[in-house]
């Protein structure tokens, strides 16, 4: 099995590695076959959005957590121009599950703060698998108040499996960090624009989810528990998490039904991590149209409809 | 064993889950009660004169929303608020049992439309809005139901300026409702923010238990902080913490004792100075100056 394709990626896979041998073959006898080999593209684009135009909730969740797919530190060097990381909460640490700072967007400052999972073995150990812990909350939450001083709009970027439940977590108050965050996010008084990019799981997620503006790119996903957990819970296995996935409605058109995800951005192909410099350059398109329409409206007006949506849900 | 069960630890669970054990069999229903942590058997009103809280070992147990609003607020001139708000079981949500029977089962068990009790009332005759998490319901758990009574009730002492006192005990958030329960998170915060704004007093006692979304969210941004003795508040449930970390919990742990030591709480309130103790912190935080 090729560990750069899902499960069900499979019948793509081997189409794939069809192409490869072909593209072997004709190197070696200077035969003619690039017919061939266009054909078979042909045929695996083909299949691919076949298998895309139709993925279970399930699926989703797994190419949301695809290995290769691209995190926050993946956009923001993409997406920004001029970033100067900002460490620490000024209290206990600095938590490189999340990554903040000060960049530009098209040309103009503003302040991103996104979690990261890390790719590398190490990487992965150092940022806790993109699980912040109490610090991370409020090194985000002293970036969007220093945003709010300096009248930068902010823009998250959420990528989680969740607020890290440990002992240290919750002796260093991991709740009152994520509902500190919760009630100063309703009324910070600039634009808020938040995008889930993978995983968005629970409190850990919504902790920097508060805003105007929630879009979700179109393989992303976003729980209140994880669909694992709650098979857990419920069917006591976690081999019905597909199950729970369907139940709970984790994708975003779902989301979107729902009235609580605003915009869903289209991914290529086969998912983000298939072309991530065309993925990047999709979402900076729409980040830029969404902070100018954004900065257009009235703070107050702003925060007035921030408020009243926030009253809204469920409704 | 409900979802409930599962998330929340043997311990925290209510008195219910001993009933077949062997040691409580012995023990006449109706007139008495076994005290679930000293085991002495309890003359039952003789403890319900007591606020349910053993006379021998100060075990605080469990009591229902309106018996928790009933022995807090003053007799005269008590209103229910946002009674009419109900679950609605907007994603047709179903696994081994459908939501809507879930709901209904509760209702039943309970007699509550859900699990949040609102009312406006006073406390030593000075006016007050209180809420009180059901935890027999659905395990107390939020979603839109609670969220919107809470917000309705918290919208009232904003309109009046008047206190906001929440007494909670959950699960956390309700996952069959989803990512409408994660949202009730940002909708309550957002309105105790506006009573912080303005200056109206929210207190939060946690009560035995407190966890997940509600603690990430209502319980812990409370003006103050308080926790009636030996209630467990934590954001993940033990059981997930010793899976993660693969180590035991220290003893205490997530405990009010322990919160109050690590700096989540401002005080711990015994149940039965309830009234006097938040009574007089209400009024110190309302005494407005002379013009």
């Amino acid at each position: 099995m090729n560990p750069n394709y899902l499960d069900f990626e499979q019948p793509i896979a081997d189409l794939e590695a069809k192409i490869e041998e072909l593209q072997l073959v004709g190197s070696d006898n200077n035969l003619n076959i690039g017919e061939e080999i266009a054909k078979l593209r042909d045929k695996s684009i083909k299949l691919t959005e076949n298998i895309y135009a139709d993925l279970s909730p399930w699926q989703v969740v797994k190419v949301a957590r695809h290995p290769q797919r691209p995190y926050t530190s993946d956009y923001i060097s993409r997406m920004f121009t001029d970033f100067d990381e900002l460490h620490g909460d000024r209290h206990f640490g600095d938590d490189a599950a999340i990554i903040g700072g000060v960049a530009r967007l098209d040309g103009k400052p503003v302040m991103v703060i996104g979690e990261e999972k890390g790719r590398s073995v190490k990487d992965k150990v150092m940022r806790n698998f993109g699980m912040p812990k109490p610090e991370g909350y409020r090194k985000a939450l002293r970036l969007m108040e220093m945003a709010e001083r300096f009248k930068m709009p902010v823009l998250t970027l959420i990528d989680t499996p969740g607020a890290y439940p440990g002992i240290d977590s919750e002796e260093r108050g991991i709740s009152e960090a994520i509902a500190q965050n919760l009630a100063v996010m309703s009324r910070l008084r600039t634009p808020i624009i938040c995008t889930v990019i993978g995983e968005g799981s629970s409190g850990g997620a919504l902790a920097i989810g508060v805003g105007d503006q929630l879009n979700m790119l179109q393989y992303s996903t976003y729980f209140v528990i994880s669909p694992e957990g709650c098979a857990n819970i419920i069917w006591k296995t976690v081999d019905k998490a597909p199950l729970a996935a369907e139940a709970m409605g984790v994708t975003s058109g779902n989301l979107e039904k729902l009235g609580i995800v605003d915009e869903t951005i289209p991914e290529p192909l086969g998912g983000a991590h298939r072309d991530l410099d065309a993925m990047a350059n999709k979402l900076q398109g729409r980040l830029v149209e969404q902070v100018d329409r954004l900065n257009a409206v009235n703070i107050d007006e702003l925060l007035e409809k921030r408020y009243q949506r926030l009253m809204s849900y469920g409704n | 064993m409900s979802w409930l069960e599962k998330i929340v630890p043997n311990a925290v669970r209510s008195d219910k889950s001993n009933k077949g054990s062997k040691t409580s069999s012995k023990v006449p229903e109706g007139l008495w009660r076994k005290c679930a942590k000293c085991a002495s058997v309890l003359y039952r009103p003789e403890l319900e004169r007591n606020l349910d809280v053993c006379p021998k070992c100060e075990h605080h147990m469990r009591i229902g929303a309106r018996r928790r609003l009933d022995v807090f607020l003053d007799e005269e001139g008590r209103q229910e608020l946002a009674a009419d708000v109900v679950s609605v079981d907007r994603l047709k949500f179903k696994d081994v049992k459908k939501y809507k029977d879930r709901l209904s089962d509760a209702q039943k068990k309970t007699g509550e439309k859900d699990a949040l009790v609102a009312m406006k009332g006073t406390l030593n005759g000075n006016p007050v809005v209180a809420v009180a998490f059901e935890f027999a319901f659905h395990g107390g758990s939020m979603g839109y139901a609670v969220g919107e009574r809470f917000t309705r009730a918290a919208t009232v002492a904003l309109e009046e300026d008047i206190p906001l006192v929440c007494f909670s005990a959950t699960g956390g958030a309700r996952m069959q409702e989803a990512l409408i329960s994660l949202m009730q998170m940002a909708k309550t915060s957002a309105v105790i923010e506006r009573l912080k704004q303005q200056g109206t007093p929210y207190i939060s006692v946690m009560t035995d238990p407190v966890y997940g979304g509600v603690s990430a969210s209502l319980a812990l941004l409370g003006d103050i902080n308080t926790a009636e003795p030996g209630a467990r508040a934590g954001f993940a449930g033990p059981n997930i913490i010793e899976q993660t970390i693969r180590q035991k919990l220290p003893k205490g742990f997530q405990r009010s004792e322990f919160l109050l030591e690590h700096g989540a709480i401002d005080m711990i309130i015994p149940r039965n100075e309830m009234r006097e103790r938040v009574g007089g912190l209400l009024a110190k935080f309302t005494e407005r100056p002379a013009a």
